[in-house]
């Protein structure tokens, strides 16, 4: 069983429907409890870094979230949820993040870029990660984001993409994992990667 | 690097696929979800929707259809007409839409714009703008209508593209009526004017005819995507053909 977090913030439905195609179970829930007791936890988000580390707070899932990350449970954030991963952000002001990875949140600042980075761009595998298994180097992801992650460890970096400037598209540090892009909306290469989150899962 | 995007655009009324010119003389197209998922199969980078159903109660059905396509279509894809408070927002957002776009509701109703980028991110949020060609004192320029075209505002096209990024639309969809459904190019000029002015994507839409038409809004129309609906729907043109043309002429698109 995954468990997708939710805290009032993003699109969980289309998440769910695509691990339920990839046949892996899961369940949209707000409960720490649920959460602790899954098998592998995904941590989806849309919208402002502020606003959904203060739903976490408000909902006392914080904790568990970086529980997850500590006991060897895989986790995957996506999008926004990738974002919160990290230390802090700088979008709306300075905000503290869960700090499961070392780095920060930055706006794209080049000018002539369209903003959000919305569409699908592709994605340079870095360092091999299980996440990427059976996807080819280069292959389209789907992105719709504004801010980007800017780890402390280049290690941490499986995929980057580029967009003005070339920044961390995935991550992975241990159990954790972080998609920018959103493989729930990335048609068949998404759902290779999702099954492979989910394998990894069932592993553990 | 980003891909320039073809979106097959998909007018449901009643749980149907219609596809009409200027708004009018509408003709079944078939399926929504099953045109979807081939779309989606051929390569199409997003899908639109846009509900034309006319009466309140027939509209709950385009949350089901929203579900059903979030059950079995996995790229992105955006549900629009007869969106006109937070809470439709929020029902086609849940259901599993990746984005609504809001038409006559953002001009009658500016903060709406706002509170459905605050509550759900800008990126869900597209500004759909009808815009028609009008002879001014100073020349031409281009009139936001609404209501499915029918109704004339008074705002500058320019101008309101300005105004929804700033109110925090995460994109624009911009339509000629002048062009809609003829099949006989997009409005360039429009589109060029509209992405020089907006630091937001515009999904140029209306009037495309074929891959050429296509090339040409992508270069010179500078638009990030391109919309169509005619020739998809009745097999005109592959998404396969289009994309083709358009790589082989230049233009970046996902393969």
């Amino acid at each position: 069983m995954i468990a997708i977090i939710d805290y009032g913030l993003g699109n969980l439905r289309s998440v769910q429907c695509a691990l339920r195609r990839v046949g892996a179970e899961s369940v949209i829930t707000s409960d720490a409890g649920e959460i602790a007791a899954a098998d592998g936890v995904v941590l989806p988000g849309v919208g402002a870094f502020w606003r959904a580390m203060e739903n976490l707070r408000k909902g006392d899932l914080m904790e568990v979230v970086q529980e997850t990350s500590l006991n060897g449970k895989p986790l995957l954030g996506i999008c926004l949820g990738m974002q919160l991963l990290f230390s802090e952000s700088d979008e709306h002001g300075r905000h503290e993040g869960l700090g499961i990875i070392p780095g920060k949140v930055k706006r794209f600042t080049e000018s002539l870029l369209k903003i959000p980075h919305m569409g699908w761009n592709e994605i340079q595998q870095q360092n091999p990660s299980l996440l990427f298994e059976g996807v080819g180097d280069g292959a389209f992801f789907y992105f719709a984001h504004s801010y980007y992650v800017i780890p402390d460890e280049p290690a941490a970096v499986i995929g980057s993409t580029d967009y003005g400037t070339t920044f961390a598209s995935a991550v992975h540090a241990g159990n954790v994992f972080g998609a920018q892009f959103h493989p729930e909306r990335s048609g068949a290469v998404g759902l290779t990667m999702l099954r492979n989150f989910c394998r990894l899962c069932q592993t553990d | 690097m980003l891909a320039k995007r073809i979106i097959p655009c998909l007018d449901v009324k009643n749980g149907r696929v219609v596809k009409g010119r200027s708004f009018v003389n509408l003709r079944d197209a078939g399926d929504p979800v099953e045109a979807g998922k081939q779309y989606s199969d051929a390569g199409a980078d997003e899908l639109v929707f846009l509900d034309i159903t006319a009466t309140l109660e027939a509209r709950k059905t385009i949350l089901a259809l929203a579900a059903r396509v979030a059950d079995e279509v996995f790229i992105p894809f955006t549900i629009g007409g007869g969106v006109s408070t937070i809470a439709d927002a929020r029902g086609l957002l849940s259901a599993g839409a990746e984005k609504i776009s809001i038409n006559t509701a953002a001009v009658k109703n500016k903060p709406l714009i706002t509170e459905v980028a605050e509550a759900f991110g800008n990126q869900a949020v597209v500004v759909a703008i009808d815009a028609k060609r009008q002879a001014g004192k100073n020349g031409q320029w281009w009139e936001v209508f609404i209501s499915a075209g029918t109704t004339p505002t008074g705002l500058d096209v320019i101008e309101w593209a300005k105004e929804v990024e700033e109110l925090g639309a995460g994109e624009i969809m911009l339509t000629s009526i002048d062009s809609d459904g003829h099949t006989a190019g997009y409005d360039i000029k429009l589109n060029a004017a509209v992405n020089e002015a907006v630091s937001i994507p515009v999904i140029a839409s209306g009037g495309a005819g074929g891959p050429e038409d296509m090339l040409t809004v992508l270069t010179e129309g500078k638009a990030d995507a391109a919309l169509a609906a005619s020739i998809f729907h009745y097999g005109t043109y592959s998404i396969a053909d289009v994309k083709d043309y358009l790589r082989n002429h230049g233009v970046h698109v996902r393969s």
